[in-house]
């Protein structure tokens, strides 16, 4: 017997200009594992956010039970019997797993008798899905795995019958994966819904009896798991969008400018990101490098560019090099050897939001000739520098004395663009160079990136960004878990081929 | 509420209108402290004025406070443009202290400009050193700037204490306090300069500290908007890993910015000793370095707005100490109170009304263009 537990109808959710959730229906059966896959920025948890009540719709209606229903905050959704475990946990880490469960409904439990039933509950329940956690241990104890149980356990206890899981697996270790999916199985046969949200087919060929795949903010098909395969389910989730157009020319390679050997960086908390990487850039040839979010790019940008430390290799620039685990050029040193660097996160790293555009205009660059001499600040020669780049690379409004954050995402790219490519570099490393841009800069940017390219400079190019990775590369190669696991030639190379390098299938 | 695109609020509603909004209201409820003690607000209100403006010696102290404030704002604005909350200029300025002292009795040999000079210099580079330390420490072993200096304030009391009582000491005097400098040593105070006009006044602290205090200001203004290092320092304060991308060092520029800011704290001790007691005496940064916070803040860390801060506590020390000479029922703790409301409505709550007030002029400006 099949009845809807879940229903959603015509569900809008826009943030500024950016239309999250387009017009999406979905259906989600009970007693079901329904995966929803996605790439990343697809809306997939902007969509489960406004079934847990942490966003609210902007139109649509949610039924649960074929009633429908108004989520106005997670406890509504709590009510209705609507749990979520959060990519990030939300764990109060010096308490013990009890405190942590019965925390906001301490009122009735912890003083009174009910406390003592409370952990016969629970108790019980860790037995019924074999959770196995010991209610009275620390959470700061407790690994990754054990935390995501007690959030699944909590869910639980505040009578969650749908589960929707955020990215599960993107924190735990194989072993742990196992671990999570018998315990999501168990409680599918036990009667629970379960949602899990991914970005990885093999967990959706895994587990889900339903999928549903999501692309750039709509529903883009629902179908069960045993009908369809891996490939059927890439192609779905990367999209077969009509390419932009773009004046190439033919490629004139030159040398070896920039050279990766055997590459491998840490994160802030220590953890391997990019695993003995090896690249080669030619003079006038753009490398795009394919890749879901989060799979070593942001780190691998982060060594080439001087911010952050190499584990172990080497980097060449022009034959000689600039970087091992010993030695490394600060960036400054690095961009006065012509490296220039359009950073992923424009505002977090390419900009000081607060500095005028001038100010921006110079960034890193500011105590070369002419904009310094002995320390003082040339402003008048800065101020006609502004003028005339932002003129050319049409940065609107074109006033220098403008505060940047009044700029808009495209003219802020822009800023950091023409600082970078003014300097005529030698090699570009450019991260995301079109996130968040409207269509008009983007082929603007895009067209200084190929003029770039004629001119000689060697360009890496990162984006997750699939359709901009194929119209500008010259070659391609695909990161995964830390590693190149492909490399092709952008001549006859399908975005099919490349979702599945970039899931991680093949 | 509707928010107010930052970009179309005119400069003179945020920078002018809006202090001055947040400065009536704290008028207006240390009136009602003073009427709750049982005098007349407005008789006190004429009565500072009087104090600070009425007669030329009072003007005089007015602006000897002035002089001091604007040394410990301008050293607590540049550290905070590096977004490093040091307050610690009162160690730092006592520490500066010592510098001129020890500069100016060993080399009394040389002559007396030269000897004023080093002593400036002595200030800065005492001063500075006493900021470093915390600096060093925030930025390699990231101890926080605001327990470390405010730790460093007692420190440099202790020591303080300790030099005057058991090392430096007058041994001729009882209290704790050093020899007097030689007299040509003295700065010119303001009694001077009048007497060369051949006005005779009586005495005030006031003397050529004040200038040095606007060239501070000029300073502070040059470094932290026309120079590399102000730029730097700026780019550390709003956004570090935007710094670390343009090859900018943070530790480097934690470290310039605090010794900056303790070498301008130091600069109070200019003023105190050569410029008024003539040696050091335990306890002469007597608050101004925490009031220097508040000058800061309420200046909105631009020297330009630094000064008229620093005047107007000028304004409420020297009238304070009038008030409370004719009026029985207000002490000094009292005129304390009175600073302290100022600081909360300028400082805390500085943005209690600021979106009602922009929300009101950008509305009018909006009226105005479409008529």
């Amino acid at each position: 017997m099949v009845s809807p537990i879940l229903e959603l109808t015509n569900i809008n959710k826009s943030f500024g200009h950016v239309h999250a959730n387009k017009n999406i229906n979905l259906t989600i059966n009970k007693g079901t594992i329904h995966g929803i896959i996605g790439e990343n920025g697809a809306g997939k948890s902007t969509l489960m956010s406004i079934v847990f009540g942490l966003y609210q719709a902007n139109s649509g209606t949610i039924k649960v039970n074929g009633k429908e229903i108004n989520l106005r905050s997670p406890k509504d959704s709590i009510i209705n019997g609507i749990g979520m475990v959060h990519q990030h946990f939300m764990l109060v880490e010096n308490f013990t797993v009890l405190e942590n469960i019965i925390l906001g409904f301490e009122g009735e439990l912890v003083f009174g008798k009910n406390l003592e039933k409370a952990k016969k509950d629970l108790k019980n329940l860790c037995d019924t899905y074999k959770l196995n956690i010991d209610l009275n241990s620390t959470i700061s104890d407790l690994s990754v795995g054990f935390r995501q149980r007690v959030e699944i356990l909590k869910s639980l206890y505040r009578g969650a019958e749908i589960l929707i899981l955020d990215e599960p697996t993107g924190v735990l270790t194989p072993q742990e994966v196992d671990e999570l999916f018998k315990i999501l199985r168990s409680l599918n046969e036990e009667g629970k819904t379960i949602v899990l949200i991914t970005h990885k087919l093999i967990e959706i060929m895994d587990l889900t009896s339903e999928v549903s795949v999501m692309r750039q903010g709509e529903m883009v098909g629902h179908t069960k798991t045993e009908n369809t395969n891996k490939e059927q389910l890439a192609e779905m989730m990367v999209g077969r969008s009509v390419l932009l157009r773009l004046d190439k020319s033919e490629l004139k390679t030159g040398d070896v400018v920039f050279k990766v050997e055997d590459l491998t960086v840490k994160d802030d908390l220590d953890v391997t990101r990019v695993k003995n990487v090896n690249l080669e850039i030619r003079a006038g040839e753009i490398l795009g490098l394919a890749g879901v979010t989060g799979n070593g790019q942001t780190e691998l940008l982060e060594a080439l560019s001087g911010i952050r430390r190499v584990e172990s290799g080497e980097i060449y620039l022009d034959e000689k090099k600039v970087s091992d685990s010993q030695n490394f050029l600060n960036p400054r040193q690095l961009k006065e050897k012509g490296l220039a660097h359009v950073p992923e996160d424009r505002q977090r790293m390419g900009l000081v939001t607060d500095f005028k555009a001038y100010e921006n205009l110079i960034f890193g660059y500011h105590d070369q000739q002419p904009f310094s001499k002995s320390s003082i600040l040339n402003h008048k020669d800065i101020i006609s520098h502004s003028k005339k780049i932002m003129e050319e690379y049409d940065v609107r409004p074109q006033s220098p004395n403008l505060i940047t954050s009044n700029f808009s995402g495209g003219n802020q790219q822009k800023i950091i663009l023409s600082r970078e490519l003014n300097e005529k570099p030698k090699v570009l490393l450019v991260g995301q160079p079109t996130r968040g841009v409207d269509i008009g800069a983007i082929e603007f940017i895009h067209q200084r990136l190929i003029d770039m390219r004629d001119r000689g400079a060697a360009i890496l190019l990162v984006s997750v960004e699939l359709d901009e990775v194929l119209s500008l590369s010259d070659r391609i190669v695909v990161m995964f878990d830390g590693k190149i696991v492909g490399e092709k030639e952008n001549k006859n190379v399908t975005d099919r081929e490349l979702g599945l390098l970039m899931a991680g299938v093949v | 509420m509707a928010t107010v695109d930052k970009s179309r609020v005119p400069w003179w509603v945020s920078n002018l209108i809006v202090p001055l909004v947040n400065l009536t209201l704290a008028l207006f409820v240390s009136g009602l402290f003073i009427f709750i003690a049982g005098e007349n607000p407005y008789e006190a209100v004429r009565l500072i004025i009087y104090g600070s403006f009425g007669y030329i010696e009072g003007f005089a102290y007015t602006l000897y406070y002035t002089t001091n404030f604007i040394f410990t704002g301008l050293a607590f604005a540049v550290a905070f443009h590096c977004r490093l909350f040091n307050i610690g200029g009162e160690g730092q300025a006592y520490i500066g202290g010592l510098g001129v002292f020890l500069v100016a009795i060993n080399f009394s040999f040389l002559p007396v400009p030269i000897v004023w000079l080093l002593a400036v210099g002595g200030a800065v580079v005492f001063g500075a050193a006493w900021a470093f330390i915390p600096a060093y420490l925030q930025a390699t072993r990231g101890s926080h700037v605001v327990i470390t200096t405010i730790m460093f304030n007692f420190i440099a009391a202790s020591l303080m204490v300790f030099l005057l009582v058991d090392v430096i000491r007058d041994t001729t005097q009882m209290g704790p306090h050093t020899v007097a400098l030689p007299e040509e040593q003295w700065f010119p105070s303001f009694e001077d300069f009048a007497a060369l006009f051949g006005v005779k006044i009586r005495y005030s602290p006031l003397n050529i500290s004040f200038l040095l205090a606007i060239a501070a200001s000029f300073f502070v203004w040059f470094l932290v908007w026309k120079t590399r290092w102000g730029y730097e320092m700026r780019a550390v304060g709003h956004n570090t890993q935007a710094a670390i991308y343009a090859g900018i060092s943070p530790n480097k520029n934690i470290i310039i910015a605090m010794c900056i800011s303790g070498g301008l704290a130091g600069l109070l001790g200019v003023n105190e000793i050569l410029g008024v007691h003539h040696k050091i005496v335990a306890g002469f940064p007597a608050g101004y370095g925490f009031t220097g916070i508040a000058v800061a803040l309420m200046g909105r860390n631009h020297p330009i707005g630094i000064f008229p801060a620093a005047f107007l506590f000028g304004i409420l020390y020297q009238g304070g100490s009038e008030v409370t000479f004719d009026m029985p029922n207000i002490t000094r703790y009292m005129f304390v109170a009175v600073q302290g409301v100022i600081i909360l409505f300028s400082g805390a709550l500085e943005n209690l009304f600021r979106p009602q007030i922009e929300n009101f002029f950008v509305n009018r400006l909006n009226l105005k263009a479409k008529a």
